[in-house]
């Protein structure tokens, strides 16, 4: 029964052809909307909060604004926080603008940072050659240097700066590696910067204190928690005034954006979702007709024995075949529109399975809702009144 | 004696039309033994359709009786109704009724769907019919594809191959031309003999003639007519 009415409402579409691709383009549209949407805003999801992980997601940056009673952070602030649970690093930062110079040469407004190993350690491709500060830099507070392309190419013309001395700020540094050269798009230029020891640069250059740090936490999971307790340190270091610094934890900022694409992507697919609808009412105008059409077949098939929850099977049969097709070519559209526009806009493209299941099952279940009412309609008729309509 | 297979005691059917009550048959008693072949000869309006639809169960009486094969036939529902049509009665329509986009053969098959018979058995059984009926060569053709006494006798194939307990005609020779038409009779005075239980609707005397037996409907009422044999 099931297969004698697949067949027959396959026939009736193929009988059909104009009717039933013009009804089915609405499905089409719908579900290739529907289907292009969600799985584009997946892809571009999916490569920001990439790139957003790339930066570290299991990182708390704390930007020291200082109070007017203390300017900035100490070292014992930073011991204080590196004694909470859950830190596998921090490195502090402090900066400054300096001046340069080796062998009578002279280089002005040139970025001082203070870093630390732990810096290094958690951040790739920093230098191009030579070595990076390690914990016995640190700990010694020793007078090594690392510098921008521009230093290294303007105060060394035709030497290897790697083992030089270079003054900064007056102090005779010994430079151990040279700096990545920036690109255009990165926001400090390292090319004209220098990289020394952060306990280095609170003795020597004279900065008193840290002015940010990068905080890496050993669960990411529990990154609220272990934010909150930074915050209770830090607020307790300016002396219970939260507005000296702001922190910012990866984490909830990867959260954010993960909510926010996914109400995007309801948003847009529930717009898209509309045309669906449009597309169901479609499909149930043709059904409409095609019962009517075919009433005195209905009453033939009555009159030979079909029960009317039989007639009622194979409009609906018909109708969910219907949209199944155009669901399915609908889908075909969709993911082939979300490939090429991905690979135009440069972003991920991903086709999860619940795309599928959500593009097939949605024009089913459209054929179901709309083919009902004509399949009813169908079942219902008097076959006496349905065989005299010849 | 010859088995009774239906009995109609006092039927009446009323139709309501607005605030009117028409009726269309005022009293019918009928009875009809297995290998009957009754002709009801009836002119237009005279309540013949309506006592089709009634002996075809698709319609029930007002009041009355009416029992086929010792069932009584009142409202039932409508899945019940189907039942009954699909088991005891084989219908033989004026135009035929073939479904245009099916063969020959799968129309054959129609109600062996409805009554679960499976796909191998109703290959069987359709084709068998169909070559009883002389269409052995035109098995996959389409209605359009034959003539018209071609496609009754697929009709009458379709109405055969249920083998239910009366072929039900509706003025079978009334789409055909006269020579055709007599084909068809000769077919259904075949049947007779073979023992098949036969009720023709119709207004035409002559085609009535071929009837074992006539009855005359006449303004809601039945008359029993004389035996052509």
């Amino acid at each position: 029964m099931l297969k004698e009415s697949i067949k027959m409402a396959l026939e009736n579409i193929v009988s059909n052809k104009m009717r039933s691709f013009l009804t089915m383009l609405g499905i089409i549209i719908g579900v290739g909307s529907v289907i292009a949407l969600i799985t584009i805003v997946s892809g571009a999801t999916s490569t920001v909060t990439d790139q957003v992980a790339s930066m570290g997601a299991n990182t708390v940056t704390v930007q020291v604004k200082g109070t007017p009673l203390k300017q900035g952070l100490t070292q014992g602030d930073v011991d204080k926080i590196s004694e909470l649970s859950n830190i596998s690093g921090i490195a502090p930062t402090i900066s400054g603008t300096t001046t340069v110079a080796f062998d009578g040469n002279t280089m002005d407004d040139i970025t001082l940072q203070g870093k630390n190993d732990v810096y290094f350690k958690n951040t790739e491709d920093v230098i191009s050659t030579g070595r990076i500060i390690n914990t016995i830099d640190t700990e010694n507070k020793s007078r090594v240097a690392l510098i921008g392309n521009d230093i290294a190419s303007e105060l060394y013309v035709g030497k290897n700066p790697i083992g030089q001395q270079i003054k900064i700020g007056g102090i005779t540094y010994t430079v151990i590696g040279i700096l990545q050269e920036s690109s255009s798009f990165a926001s400090a230029d390292t090319n004209k910067s220098v990289i020394i020891p952060y306990t280095t640069a609170m003795g020597a250059v004279g900065a008193k204190y840290i002015n940010s740090m990068t905080i890496y936490i050993a669960d990411e999971t529990m990154a609220d928690t272990t934010t909150r307790e930074i915050e209770a340190v830090l607020t307790k270091a300016f002396n219970g005034d939260d507005d000296g610094y702001s922190i910012v934890n990866m984490q909830s900022i990867l959260d954010t954006i993960k909510s926010m694409t996914s109400i995007l992507s309801m948003m847009l697919g529930g717009i898209a979702s509309i045309s669906l609808v449009v597309g169901g009412i479609g499909i149930m105008n043709m059904m409409l007709v095609s019962v009517s059409e075919r009433t005195s077949e209905i009453g033939l098939r009555k009159a030979l024995g079909a029960e009317p929850k039989q007639i009622q099977l194979q409009f609906l049969i018909e109708s969910v075949v219907l949209c199944l097709i155009g669901g399915i070519i609908g889908f075909i559209v969709g993911v082939s529109l979300a490939w090429i526009v991905a690979n135009i806009i440069g972003i991920g493209f991903a086709l999860t399975a619940s795309t599928v299941i959500l593009g097939i099952g949605f024009s089913a279940i459209i054929g179901i809702i709309f083919g009902f009412m004509p399949a009813r309609k169908a079942s219902r008729l008097n076959p006496i009144d349905a065989l005299r309509s010849i | 004696m010859a088995e009774r297979i239906l009995e109609m005691k006092n039927l009446v059917k009323t139709y309501v039309m607005g605030d009117e009550e028409q009726v269309v048959l005022k009293g019918i008693n009928l009875e009809i033994n297995r290998g009957d072949f009754l002709s009801v000869l009836g002119p237009s309006g005279s309540g013949k359709s309506t006592l089709m639809n009634i002996i075809g169960c698709l319609d029930v009486p007002t009041r009355g009786t009416y029992y086929l094969s010792g069932e009584l036939i009142r409202d039932l529902p409508e899945v019940s109704l189907s039942h009954i049509r699909n088991r005891e009665i084989g219908f033989i329509f004026q135009q035929f009724q073939l479904l245009p986009r099916l063969s020959a053969q799968k129309n054959v098959e129609l109600p062996l769907i409805y009554a679960g018979v499976s796909e191998k058995v109703r290959h069987q059984r359709s084709a068998h019919i169909l070559e009883r009926v002389g269409l052995a060569e035109k098995m996959k053709n389409r209605p359009n594809q034959l003539s018209g006494g071609q496609q009754q006798r697929v009709a009458i194939a379709r109405a055969l191959v249920t083998e239910p307990t009366i072929l039900l005609a509706d003025e079978p020779t009334g789409a055909l031309d006269q020579q055709t038409g007599h084909q068809i009779m000769d077919l259904f005075k075949e049947l007779h003999a073979e023992g098949k239980t036969i009720v023709m609707i119709t207004h035409d005397a002559e085609v009535a003639k071929n009837g074992s037996r006539i009855v005359r409907i006449v303004d809601g009422n039945l008359s029993e007519g004389v035996y052509n044999a």
